[in-house]
């Protein structure tokens, strides 16, 4: 055994049962319909944060997919600009949401264009299963050309490129997906506990394909699938009328 | 004598003032192209650098004679005066070229450099020589002089070597190269490296270890010493990808390197190794899945090794101490059991430092039920808690911060965050802060 297994050694890959070959499955069946089977896994997704405190939902979310596209023990490799948020990743909390955390890579980079250069280092080169790019706010040098360029490399390499996107209005790319991510209200345990992560998800663009699907996720570290939140009376209505508030607040 | 008596008998005399500061930096750079010789090299008073050249002979190819001969000589060449010496102790060889003598047996007493009052009680016994000295028994002569004076006698007669601590700490790991003819070409540097790296590469093999960081030094003939240094992500003694570093490295360099007349010697040192058991895969057998190895040794040369981090936990009681991020390894970490059946309980970020916020909860003790951040209210529905987490109290006795109380909350729209209360209402405040430490997905 080589020392890169051992490095990134963890159990992974079983969640993705019966899938096309080089797609991840969302696991609840009318997204994976709609999406012809689910994300490609040479593809470059897009998810931008519904509202500001929909950041940490739009990274989770792509965390969760990068590791559901985790094969053969490849690393995550995960980039942000480091010095200046106030936001840190957390060690345990990647663990309690069933993300190994010893398969991450995290790249803290000073500025921008160091970002987006380490990034198409890191697609073309092939051996990481995700790279994930964590990009707040306005950031000019990720125009289309930028995203163009990551793609043909994600297509080349078969890396999965996700990006997320916070505080800032979707502009052109080349993603093969788009999604906007929002917390959603999670279904409570005993004793009005918050319950396992919800995700409330729409797809805005998706290229050769529908958009417009909207889909509520509840993530289960325990089986490592997404499911739809079981419907319950109450619940089901305040989740409603909670995304319904937030679309006017958006408007 | 005063400047102004010499102006007077020379006076196209020039004077500088002293510049003890200068003198030692200029005098650190003659010992680091001292370098070339061995890697023991370090400063002495006054004015002086003292090599240890215990098995050295044999790489350099010289014997004393030579080497004197080729240090003076180069040092001439820079306008200055030297004065050598050679012998089987620093201290002997440091006193034999002060005073110009050819065996320690002829040092004068004051070579001891004790207090002014011994040497003048030595003399006046007629002693004048350390010749005079060697043949006495030594305990008469520490009883009646001190116990300082057989100590520093028996340095000054190579009977005690004390040895030099060098001026950097030779590396673990190094081998050297050195050309008959400088070598002047930058292009041919690099296969150099390659060579070198594959003569550490055995030595590392032996002792089971990696180096995470590789310095060359090229020794101009001139005796300028450029050096190079690149960390790798990981421990590494592939010989190609630590080429390939340096190619990277001295791709990157602000200002090129200059090889004036040509390089004498390039030593690779390996000055920073860590432990790697098993032999490295080669390319050749992972044809489909290449290595993530290469990939961040080159960012760690592109962006800087500080750059690349990885999760550690750590086994501390406050959540911001309990885990870090550190330079990647590649033992795997081991991350306590998450609790089944639970969402999770520790926020996917964490704020650094906590963001204040305003509560409301219906008793001071309780729970919260409304919170102001960032100018927005958020309205809590569901809640767990408090998880106390006290102060560690075991490790500070005396100072006793404050007891937090975490909740984990979600508000109306889904947001979950993970609040606590700085201070137990009644016992340790009555005024309590809340702070919001992380955010969940």
């Amino acid at each position: 055994m080589s020392d890169s297994s051992v490095l990134f050694s963890s159990s992974c890959g079983k969640s993705v049962p019966s899938t096309p070959h080089g797609r991840t499955a969302l696991g609840v069946a009318q997204a994976d319909e709609w999406l012809n089977g689910g994300l490609r896994r040479d593809g470059l997704h897009e998810f931008f944060a519904a509202t500001r405190d929909d950041g940490g939902a739009a990274m989770a979310m792509a965390l969760l997919l990068a590791h559901l596209s985790r094969q053969e023990n490849r690393p995550l490799i995960w980039l942000r600009r480091g010095i200046t948020l106030k936001m840190q990743p957390y060690g345990p909390g990647l663990h309690d949401l069933g993300i190994d955390p010893n398969s991450l890579i995290l790249l803290q980079l000073p500025d921008w264009e160091a970002l987006l250069r380490a990034s198409t280092d890191c697609v073309r080169h092939g051996s990481a299963a995700a790279v994930i790019l964590e990009i707040q706010g306005h950031c000019p040098l990720f125009d289309l050309t930028a995203s163009r360029r990551l793609t043909l490399a994600a297509e080349r390499s078969g890396t999965m490129v996700l990006v997320t996107r916070h505080q800032v209005q979707p502009v052109p790319s080349s993603a093969h997906t788009r999604w906007e991510v929002a917390a959603a209200p999670s279904m409570p345990l005993p004793a009005n506990a918050p319950g396992l992560p919800v995700f409330d998800l729409r797809l805005l663009r998706q290229r050769g394909g529908r958009d417009g699907l909207h889909v509520q996720l509840e993530w289960d570290r325990e089986q490592a699938v997404f499911r739809t939140p079981l419907l319950r009376s109450t619940s089901a209505f305040s989740a409603g009328r909670a995304a319904d508030q937030r679309r006017h607040r958006a408007a | 004598m005063m400047l102004a008596d010499a102006r007077a008998q020379i006076p196209e005399l020039q004077a500088f003032a002293l510049d003890s500061q200068t003198d030692h930096f200029w005098l650190t750079r003659l010992a680091l192209a001292c370098e070339l010789y061995t890697p023991m090299v370090t400063l002495a008073d006054p004015h002086s650098i003292l090599l240890d050249m215990t098995g050295c002979f044999h790489t350099l190819g010289m014997n004393e004679a030579d080497l004197t001969t080729d240090i003076t000589h180069r040092l001439q060449r820079r306008g200055m005066q030297t004065r050598t010496a050679w012998g089987a102790t620093p201290d002997a060889a440091l006193a034999l070229a002060l005073y110009r003598r050819n065996h320690p047996h002829e040092l004068p007493v004051e070579a001891l450099q004790l207090e002014s009052d011994t040497h003048a009680a030595l003399r006046r016994s007629g002693l004048t020589t350390l010749g005079d000295l060697a043949s006495r028994p030594r305990a008469p002569l520490a009883a009646r002089f001190g116990t300082a004076l057989p100590t520093r006698l028996a340095r000054l007669l190579e009977e005690e070597d004390p040895h030099i601590t060098p001026l950097r700490m030779p590396a673990p790991v190094w081998v050297e190269k050195r050309f008959p003819e400088p070598l002047a070409l930058v292009d041919t540097l690099l296969d150099v490296i390659r060579d070198l790296a594959q003569e550490s590469e055995i030595t590392l093999t032996e002792r089971g270890q990696g180096g995470r960081r590789f310095a060359v030094s090229l020794f101009r003939s001139d005796g300028h010493v450029a050096q190079l240094g690149v960390d790798s992500a990981l421990p590494l003694r592939d010989p190609a990808a630590i080429t390939d570093l340096f190619r990277e490295r001295i791709a990157s360099l602000a200002d090129p390197l200059d090889p004036g007349f040509g390089y004498d010697m390039i030593r690779l040192a390996v000055p920073h190794c860590e432990k790697l058991e098993q032999g490295q895969p080669k390319l050749t057998e992972q044809a489909d899945r290449p290595d993530p190895r290469p990939l961040l040794n080159r960012l760690a040369v592109r962006f800087g090794a500080e750059s690349i981090r990885s999760f550690r936990p750590r086994n501390a009681h406050l959540p911001e101490y309990a885990a870090m991020l550190a330079p990647p390894d590649s033992a795997p970490a081991h991350w306590p059991d998450r609790v089944p059946d639970e969402p999770p309980l520790r926020p996917l970020f964490l704020f650094d430092p906590p963001q204040r916020v305003t509560v409301m909860a219906q008793v001071p003790d309780g729970p919260p039920r409304l919170f102001q951040w960032r100018g927005n209210t958020y309205r809590i529905t569901f809640y767990e808690g408090p998880e106390r987490i006290a102060y560690p109290w075991w490790k500070h006795p005396e100072g006793h911060g404050p007891t937090r109380d975490y909740y984990r909350v979600e508000d109306t729209t889904g947001h979950r965050f993970w609040l606590f209360r700085h201070g137990l209402y009644g016992s340790e405040t009555d005024q309590p802060h809340w702070y919001l430490h992380g955010q969940f997905a």
